[in-house]
């Protein structure tokens, strides 16, 4: 006689098994080679900023979530992700004082007052970086070039910096791309730039590290491609447009797509799903007014750099997008459809 | 929505589960033994009891009427064996709920000789006597749904029936009783689909086969009578396929609208195993006694495709083909759709076209709910196209009406898809069927309350 207690749940019982914990952690994987990169082309300077970043990030959300009683949530690898995507986001010489205080602030405002995992408005790195932005200018536009012979053997003296100082710098000892041009109108190779051959951010400089990471996260279907897509067209179909009106003026747009922090930002930081609409259409709207932004800033601001006020311009805009576009529902026409 | 009508051969968005077909796809359909006492509820389908017309005590032959539909939308009973009429009491049902049923006491030694009654034949029958012979029949969809099969094929008023589909999808992992019968059955799915189209009226039929049954699709393509207008056509692999609404737009390229139903785009849809049963039973007016139905599932040892008498309880389907001492969790139909057993004292019903019986290992899935990352997987796996993310949200601040108003809660026919593929296991179709029947118990009062005014 077949006598068992059966368990009963409701349907579907299969689930496919990805977990939002395999994702974070997969973003991890995609960014490693590009941090790896970083590494060895700035030396310990790079990797101490990386390190301390993650460090900062990951401590705040466990001290955070004790404060608050609630079991830590360090496990789902997000934190992960913010510190090294702040990390990538700042001069490779950053104090680490004031690296470790951006992770703080990511985590705590650009992540924690929101609710955090799944609530954030902004994307938390971006968050972190621009407070710091605001708070010490002059550090964070202070830029190193890469592949100096010495960069595995000295630490720099500035990146050691007492809490609470600023560093004093001899000399800016090398431009950005994006800074040469700005100010002195000099283009740099496309190659240069798709390689990490140049000076810039700890993480901004191998744009092909950038975009396999971006493939194999599309491929997995962990990322949503229509964003970085949508930014990259942008930028490119906007500065061909002014390129071929006046060429004088404006550069290539190869130029445009692989300089500065564009294909990090548009591959790891646009594509933050919590700050990203949700619908295709919304996605490409909303990564249409990143590279909009992008160009806007980079061409006629003030600013060498625009991707990170673009990015969280459009964090901000990305709930209204929700609201505008909803998926049209299977029987109902653009007419009947709610509000 | 004529506007992008490029025909893609199947629907916009679905999943695709593991198929687990191959475990029973090859194995033919095997006669079960008879158990030695059936239970048979009144309610197998959707609709009105059936209103049993025999005593305690009583002797009955196998096919004889026991209990005459209820109303319209109802269903009669026969008896699936021989034997004599035990009890007539309330039987437990898949639901929890007791309903009025019967216990029949099966006799030994007897030949189960089928008894039948009026004939309806195809080529002089009316299209009014073919709809009472479908209906003295007992047939209801064996899909799953078990709605009363004359009904829904009764065109109302004013509209017609153009093409009539044949539902050879099974797009459930771990079910293969449909793609058996395509293969066992070809000649009964023909005469029903004779009956079929002289009913609707339908110009034409279309079987709808998903191409994981290629071998099902040549099979019946072959055997396809040279007088009678019918197709088969291929579609790919994609869970929710056989549900209704998805075929119509695989196959015909259309949507059926919101709120409505298949007969609005001139549509009918009826399962392969219903037309199938419709060409056993009708020519010798017999009622439907006994049905085609997977066991298989981690947890079972003989995994198959059976015959298993109408009202065998599933205590005795599972003791005969031997289950797994982990044996954790039994569902009546596919994973995906499927209701869980709570009580093995019930009994196979008409509408059961499977039984999959999963160890703990399979069923050990994460007990932690992860806040939702608008990674919009729901989004792109949602059939019907909602927004379950977004519903979901709603669902948490129990903004029923909301989700009802301005996300087409409604539309939504609960095939799981969103809580299959949400990466924080989020049971967002668990909370829709709740919001459901609370907008519909809502709106069922707020209608009382105008009719008291």
């Amino acid at each position: 006689m077949l006598n068992k207690t059966l368990h009963i749940s409701t349907s579907p019982h299969i689930v496919r098994g990805v977990s939002t914990t395999d994702i974070m952690r997969n973003v991890v994987w995609a960014l490693l080679p590009v941090a790896a990169y970083a590494v060895y082309a700035f030396g310990l300077n790079a990797l101490l900023v990386l390190v301390t970043a993650v460090a900062a990030c990951v401590l705040t959300e466990h001290y955070l979530c004790r404060i608050s009683k609630k079991k830590t949530t360090i496990g789902d690898w997000s934190a992960v992700i913010t510190g090294l995507l702040l990390g990538l986001s700042l001069p490779p010489h950053f104090p680490l004082w004031m690296t470790f205080a951006g992770g703080v602030l990511a985590i705590a405002l650009g992540k924690f007052i929101f609710g955090g995992l799944g609530y954030n408005v902004f994307n938390p790195a971006l968050v972190g970086r621009a407070v710091l932005q605001a708070a010490f200018p002059v550090a964070i536009t202070t830029w190193y070039p890469a592949f100096s012979a010495d960069r595995f053997g000295v630490v720099d003296g500035s990146i050691l910096t007492f809490p609470f100082l600023e560093p004093t710098y001899d000399a800016v000892s090398g431009a950005t791309p994006l800074a040469a041009f700005k100010f002195d109108g000099a283009i740099t190779e496309t190659y240069d730039l798709a390689m990490g051959l140049v000076g810039g951010s700890t993480g901004e400089t191998c744009a092909v590290l950038i975009i396999l990471g971006g493939v194999y996260l599309a491929v997995r279907k962990m990322m949503n491609w229509r964003i970085p897509l949508a930014v990259l067209g942008t930028v490119y179909v906007l500065t061909a447009l002014l390129h071929w009106m006046d060429s004088q003026s404006y550069p290539e747009p190869g130029f445009m797509l692989f300089s500065g922090g564009l294909m990090l930002g548009a591959v790891f930081m646009a594509t933050d799903m919590v700050a990203s609409p949700i619908t295709p259409l919304g996605v490409v709207i909303y990564g249409a007014i990143i590279g909009l932004v992008v160009v806007v800033i980079r061409l006629w601001g003030g600013l060498p750099e625009g991707v990170m006020y673009a990015i969280l311009l459009a964090n901000a805009i990305g709930p209204h997008i929700d609201k505008w576009i909803q998926p049209t529902v299977y029987g109902t026409t653009k007419t009947s459809r709610g509000a | 929505m004529s506007l992008f009508n490029f025909h893609k051969n199947t629907f916009k968005h679905g999943v695709h589960p593991p198929e687990h077909k191959s475990e029973t796809n090859s194995l033919p359909i095997r006669q079960f033994p008879f158990a030695p006492v059936i239970i048979l509820p009144m309610v197998q389908h959707i609709g009105a009891p059936a209103e049993i017309i025999v005593r305690e005590g009583q002797e009955v032959v196998r096919g004889q009427l026991l209990a005459k539909a209820g109303g319209f939308v109802s269903v009669p009973v026969h008896a699936p064996v021989t034997g004599t009429i035990r009890k007539i009491t309330n039987v437990p049902s898949i639901s929890g709920k007791m309903v009025p049923g019967i216990y029949l006491e099966t006799a030994p030694f007897s030949n189960q000789e089928v008894h039948g009654n009026k004939p309806v034949d195809v080529e002089t029958a009316t299209p009014e006597e073919i709809l009472q012979g479908i209906q003295d029949a007992g047939i209801v969809g064996l899909g799953g749904a078990a709605f009363p099969t004359h009904v829904k094929l009764k065109v109302p008023a004013g509209k017609t029936c153009e093409v009539l589909l044949i539902n050879g999808i099974e797009c459930e992992p771990y079910l293969t009783t449909d793609h058996r019968v395509m293969l066992e059955q070809a000649e009964d799915i023909f005469l029903g689909i004779r009956y079929l189209l002289k009913v609707t009226g339908a110009k034409r039929a279309v079987i709808g086969i998903e191409a994981n049954k290629q071998d099902a699709a040549d099979h019946l393509t072959q055997h396809i009578p040279a007088d009678i207008p019918v197709t088969v056509q291929v579609v790919p692999v994609k869970y929710p396929q056989g549900s209704e609404k998805m075929l119509i737009t695989s196959i015909l390229g259309v949507e059926v609208p919101s709120g409505g139903l298949p007969i609005d785009v001139n549509a009918l849809v009826v399962n392969v195993a219903t037309a199938a049963e419709m060409g056993r039973l009708l020519p010798h007016g017999r009622g439907i006694l006994e049905r085609v139905i997977t066991i298989t599932g981690p947890a079972v040892k003989k995994k198959g495709n059976y015959l298993i008498p109408i009202g065998t309880p599933l205590r005795y389907v599972l003791e005969q083909v031997g289950v797994d001492e982990q044996l954790s969790e039994v569902y009546l139909g596919g994973p995906m759709m499927g209701v869980a057993v709570s009580n093995l004292d019930i009994s196979i019903v008409k509408g059961a076209s499977g039984i999959v019986a999963f160890t703990e290992k399979e069923v050990s899935r994460p007990t932690e709910i992860l806040p939702c990352i608008k990674c919009g997987a729901c989004v792109e796996a949602c059939p019907i196209s909602l927004n379950p993310s977004k519903l979901g949200i709603l669902a948490k601040f129990e903004a029923y009406e909301r989700m009802a108003d301005e996300f087409h809660l409604m539309d939504c026919f609960e095939c799981g898809s969103c809580a299959y593929v949400c990466p924080s296991h989020i049971p967002l179709v668990q909370y829709f069927r709740l919001s459901k029947s609370v907008v519909r118990k809502r709106s069922a009062a707020k209608k009382s309350a105008e009719h008291a005014k």
